[in-house]
């Protein structure tokens, strides 16, 4: 079985986790503000928005690495 | 009879009709109450686990918190997405064991996985006692909004009694179908209240979002970073318990068990991408409670802030409206909450613990039972304790995460062991209740159940290093 699907799809799932936890620290800040929002705000909004492509980007890697693995009952 | 209350008791009201409505013509057996018949597509799969993450608590808790806190309140934003990212690897393999063994709860999957029925009686007994408060809390959640939304014309008890009596009612003939129906009717109000105010509001004051949040940063502008208006809500503890609570959310015995609705592990899969977008309302309550904080500062409860807002600023039939929402969005996770109390009790303690030869009619017929005691015993706690749950419901989340090293790594890793999930579970529950009862959380500027589980985890994979693997030929 090709391992490189999963591989690639845990390292985009793993992008929300750097974002919205462990970068936490340095975007503690009001500035810059973008579309009105303080750049606090602005940033965890951003990655939650971004977090369904990502997640559709990983599925895709396990689609196209890993057929017939995943989804046998359907 | 004002027209809030009109809009208030019709919507309970056809909410229960449809609940009932939707088990019509369905021949119940257990799977089907439970799970639905392993039937849902991905639609009805969204607006369940929709149902089960936007409660009362968000609705009232997301705004007080915008108020009173300030930032802190940004890791409700963040623990959903993380969760949902997680579920994108979790509940598809999930799936495909609870599809391949037939399970129906959380504790099904313990007594497979590590084949040991005193292990799934102890995950049984400590979800129930996760649920009750969880179930308390929206209860009075309900008769809270109610309350304030009629303007005090139905009391809390007479709304919480009424809205319960029918979720029992639906509960009881549909099962879980009844609840992913109702929780469409709860998803439409829900997002046209969230619309309207969260959009609203802003503007009606300052203009827009972006004026608001000017004046924000002009009066307090320590509001809007970590730790806010609080003394010990630093970025420790955000990440801490959004990490936290992120991995726990699917460990909460309902939304567990509700995964095992879905038609297919593709539809789980897929559902897993769409929901971070079911977020972006929290930002809009956000913006109810900042808006709150400019506006209404003399304000004290901070739970107050939403119905507050809208009380002063729009006309009482929209006011009845909020509350209508209000009360379907407690009821819809109440329904599924209590229908897995019951579940767990008959089919995890009292057929698994006692009477393995219990046929499936009578697990149903238990459960059944169960729904109609374990909802008058909440009631019970509401009317009369109205406060003393909230520190059993923190309690009850940092407990139910304590789930996670014995689900993810009895879905992934073959060598851990029942010995290494009973330690490390028992001591993570240990070390949780000991922090959160003699007042150390947040613990380290960490969050107590995060201490708990790194614990956990450790010792679980520890314990199992040491100790031999059942069989796989089974999982």
């Amino acid at each position: 079985m090709n391992k490189r699907g999963p591989k690639l799809a845990l390292l985009f799932a793993a992008i929300p986790f750097l974002t919205l936890v462990f970068a936490l620290p340095l975007v503690n800040r009001l500035e810059p503000v973008i579309l009105g929002l303080p750049f606090l705000l602005f940033w965890i909004l951003l990655w939650v928005v971004l977090t369904p492509p990502l997640l559709f980007a990983a599925y895709l890697c396990e689609k196209k690495f890993n057929r017939g693995d995943e989804g046998g009952d359907e | 009879m004002n027209v809030a209350l009109v809009i208030i008791f019709a919507t309970i009201a056809i909410s229960a009709g449809v609940g009932i409505f939707a088990g019509r013509r369905q021949k119940m057996n257990l799977e089907n109450w439970t799970v639905a018949g392993r039937r849902f597509g991905l639609i009805l799969i969204w607006l369940l686990m929709a149902g089960e993450i936007y409660t009362t608590f968000t609705f009232l808790g997301a705004s007080g918190w915008a108020f009173s806190k300030g930032a802190p309140a940004f890791y409700i934003l963040i623990y959903g997405t993380l969760a949902y990212t997680l579920s994108f690897f979790i509940l598809p393999a999930l799936w495909r064991v609870g599809k391949r063994y037939g399970l129906h709860t959380q504790p099904d999957y313990f007594i497979k996985r590590y084949d040991s029925r005193s292990l799934g009686v102890c995950v049984a007994l400590l979800g129930v006692f996760s649920i009750i408060p969880y179930l308390q809390l929206q209860l009075a959640g309900l008769g809270f909004i109610v309350e304030v939304a009629s303007n005090g014309a139905v009391p809390s008890h007479t709304a919480i009694l009424l809205a319960f009596v029918l979720t029992c009612a639906f509960v009881y003939t549909s099962g879980l179908r009844g609840a992913a129906w109702v929780a469409i009717i709860k998803d439409v109000m829900m997002l046209a209240a969230v619309g309207v105010v969260g959009i609203g509001v802003p503007i009606l004051y300052f203009g827009s979002p972006g004026k608001m949040f000017e004046a924000l940063m002009a009066k307090m502008p320590e509001h809007l970073v970590f730790p806010g208006s609080t003394p010990d809500m630093n970025v420790g503890w955000v990440m801490s318990t959004a990490l936290l609570t992120g991995l726990g959310f699917y460990m909460w015995p309902h939304v567990f068990g509700s995964a095992f609705s879905a038609k297919s592990d593709k539809i789980i899969k897929r559902n897993a991408i769409i929901m971070p977008f079911y977020q972006i309302p929290i930002l809009l309550i956000f913006f109810v409670g900042f808006t709150a904080f400019l506006v209404i500062p003399e304000l004290q409860n901070g739970d107050m802030a939403f119905l507050e807002l809208v009380n002063r600023t729009y006309p009482p039939w929209f006011m009845g409206f909020v509350g209508a929402a209000g009360a379907v969005t407690a009821m819809v996770p109440s329904a599924i909450l209590v229908l897995f109390a019951s579940t767990l009790l008959a089919k995890n303690v009292y057929q698994a613990g006692f009477r393995p030869q219990a046929k499936e009619e009578t697990v149903l017929r238990l459960s059944r039972i169960l729904v109609l005691v374990i909802t008058t015993f909440a009631l019970f706690f509401a009317i009369l304790f109205p406060n003393e749950l909230v520190n059993l419901l923190i309690l009850g989340y940092d407990g139910v995460c304590q789930f996670f090293p014995g689900v993810v790594l009895g879905l992934f890793w073959k060598r851990v062991t029942k010995s290494g999930v009973f330690t490390g579970l028992g001591v993570g529950i240990a070390i949780v209740a000991f922090l959160i009862l003699t007042g150390r959380d947040p613990f380290l500027g960490m969050n107590a159940g995060f201490v708990g589980l790194l614990v956990n985890g450790f010792l679980t994979v520890a314990v199992s290093l040491n100790t031999k693997p059942r069989r796989l030929d089974t999982l």
